[in-house]
């Protein structure tokens, strides 16, 4: 300790100083405009762009949030959107359980050219879908349904989920199913019983996944659905946005309302979010 | 763990077992497909399938509108790459996506190291680490109107401006030819770099200390140790992601539609807006398949640099 000349503390100690400065200088401007939404869906309308502005004023109140949450038009916004996003969850998840099992656990001659196109068709840009999907959902009566968001979801994410599971399956050694096979264990019993039990992270990363991109899916909401009982936060909120005079207090306090199920899930399940998503975007 | 068991490898099994293969019932030899038929028929039914239609509609005529479209081969590509309009809205998904991209990684990087200085105690690490990741909760359609609120003529950035001084009299950032592009690029790079300063966090953390105690070793500072340590470090997750990142950044539509509707006179149209302007604006929809295949052919030129990578990351 002694051996350290006052020159080098006071460098640490600049270098210290220097480090938290930049910390809040990000800290701004990544929270900041989150701290003004919170701040507009508690204020008055007329008081939203009040000179100077003041980041909570006298107009303070939760009448912005009980306007969004006593209209009917916008409960069912969030009906909507909770009706899709589970469904989508629970389909998604099923379905790639078992694909990830199969890819994980068997060999047969497609398998590489089946893996090929699961990976490759996650590149495809959705606008480039939206064409054929319209005619596709009016041609089978799914347009403005449930079922037909509901399906659009579960085929955009299924691609990624299949390979977070495959990867998963992957990564449990293959002596648990095979001495169960040696006892007479069927296969669907081995997936259902011995690995499902054991893959609960890997489960939890995928539905999490799944449930946040039909959750914040805007285009194919806004293109294949039509009347106000069948669409979703994201689109609702632009409807909101675009009604009679702006009401930026409604708007804010419906984004907030609607960005909590994401928030939620983030803050429970914090560890698999990211563990999830930043080894599916680096290695899949 | 039965540790005492020396199970064989998947390739040096003994001859006998392709044999035993061979000899399976059918029932069992179908089973891997009949499992993961849903699968198979959903990406086929509703990937390739819609792709197949969106190609075919490029190379006809009046699609849609029209019950008897005639084949036309080539001739809508040369129509759309000849209109001005295009290469406009071709220009600007460029700016806008080469803008996100390199902000996001300088952005993603600065963050990530200032989150994992060792100066740092527990407690502000993880209370930053929150507040940076913020921007990421918010989807697009949220992150729009919350822009719009900010950038406002009379919203809290034109305030916070003028009352220093940087400005004279407000902008109305995203309705103004000039600033419109700057504006939604600026929107896109607050939405999108946490994702790039989690993956580069994670990736920190795999970066050798002891490479860090050689550098110090040989006397160099930190800005030395960061070029020398650090960014070789984390080169292979930067391309990576700069690639994802392209990917998505190129595919951008709500932000840009709800935020500028690619106006102001087409400043801020993306391929994505122009798009879906041709078919479900003007109901142009073969010239919008026209236009979408192209999208697709640029972003499946982006995503085979994206799988080689990988390929080459899973080899070493």
């Amino acid at each position: 300790m002694s051996s350290f000349s006052s020159s080098a503390v006071r460098r640490r100690v600049t270098a210290r100083i220097g480090l938290y400065i930049g910390l809040t200088l990000g800290a701004v401007f990544a929270g900041f405009p989150v701290l003004w939404m919170l701040s507009s869906s508690f204020k008055a309308n007329s008081n939203i762009f009040a000179y100077p502005p003041k980041l909570f004023d006298s107009s303070f109140s939760l009448a912005p949030y009980m306007a969004v949450l006593s209209n009917p038009v916008e409960i069912g916004y969030f009906v909507n959107s909770y009706i899709i996003a589970l469904s989508v969850t629970a389909v998604t998840l099923l379905v790639a359980l078992i694909t990830g099992y199969v890819f994980s656990r068997y060999e047969f001659p497609l398998k590489r050219i089946i893996n090929v196109v699961i990976i490759g068709v996650q590149a495809v840009p959705p606008i480039t879908l939206l064409i054929p999907f319209f005619g596709i959902m009016v041609g089978l009566k799914l347009y403005n349904t449930y079922q037909g968001l509901i399906i659009t979801y579960v085929v955009f994410t299924l691609p990624y989920a299949v390979i977070m599971m495959t990867a998963y399956f992957d990564s449990l050694p293959k002596e648990l199913d095979e001495a169960a096979k040696v006892d007479g264990a069927s296969s669907q019993s081995i997936l259902w019983r011995i690995l499902v039990p054991v893959s609960v992270p890997g489960m939890v990363s995928v539905g999490l996944y799944t449930f946040m991109i039909s959750w914040n899916e805007y285009l194919f909401a806004l293109t294949l659905t039509q009347t106000d009982d069948r669409r979703t936060v994201p689109v609702g909120i632009q409807l909101l946005m675009g009604q009679n005079n702006y009401l930026w207090n409604e708007v804010m306090a419906m984004s907030i309302l609607g960005s909590i199920p994401v928030l939620v899930l983030f803050l429970i399940f914090q560890r698999y979010f990211i563990g999830g998503l930043a080894a599916g975007a680096v290695k899949s | 763990m039965t540790t005492s068991l020396v199970k064989p490898g998947r390739d040096q099994r003994p001859a006998s077992v392709p044999d035993r293969h061979h000899h399976r019932p059918i029932r069992q030899r179908l089973e891997p497909y009949l499992l993961i038929s849903p699968t198979v028929l959903l990406i086929l039914a509703l990937m390739v399938v819609p792709i197949v239609i969106v190609i075919v509609y490029s190379l006809m005529d009046n699609v849609v509108t029209d019950p008897s479209p005639k084949f036309v081969g080539a001739a809508n590509y040369l129509a759309i790459l000849t209109k001005p309009a295009f290469w406009a809205a071709a220009g600007n998904t460029l700016i806008f996506t080469v803008g996100s991209v390199a902000a996001h990684m300088v952005i993603g990087v600065l963050f990530a190291l200032m989150l994992n200085s060792k100066t740092m105690a527990r407690v502000p690490r993880a209370i930053f680490r929150a507040i940076y990741i913020l921007p990421w909760i918010f989807t697009a359609s949220v992150v729009a109107v919350l822009w719009r609120l900010l950038l406002d003529p009379s919203g809290v950035i034109n305030y916070l401006l003028t009352s220093v001084g940087v400005l004279h009299e407000a902008v109305p950032w995203l309705a103004t030819e000039a600033t419109a592009l700057l504006a939604v690029t600026v929107i896109n790079i607050w939405s999108g770099y946490p994702f790039f300063m989690i993956s580069l966090l994670a990736g920190l953390q795999g970066v050798p200390s002891d490479l860090y105690e050689a550098a110090k070793m040989d006397g160099a500072g930190p800005f030395r140790r960061f070029v020398s340590v650090t960014l070789p470090g984390l080169k292979p997750i930067l391309y990576s992601m700069a690639l994802l990142d392209m990917l998505w950044t190129t595919q951008q539509f709500t932000l840009i539609w709800a935020t500028t509707g690619g106006g102001p006179l087409g400043r801020t149209e993306m391929l994505s807006t122009f798009t879906y302007k041709l078919a479900f604006n003007s109901y142009e929809f073969s010239m919008a398949s026209t236009s979408a295949v192209i999208v697709l052919a640029a972003s499946l030129v982006v995503a085979i640099f994206y799988v080689r990578r990988q390929r080459k990351e899973a080899q070493r």
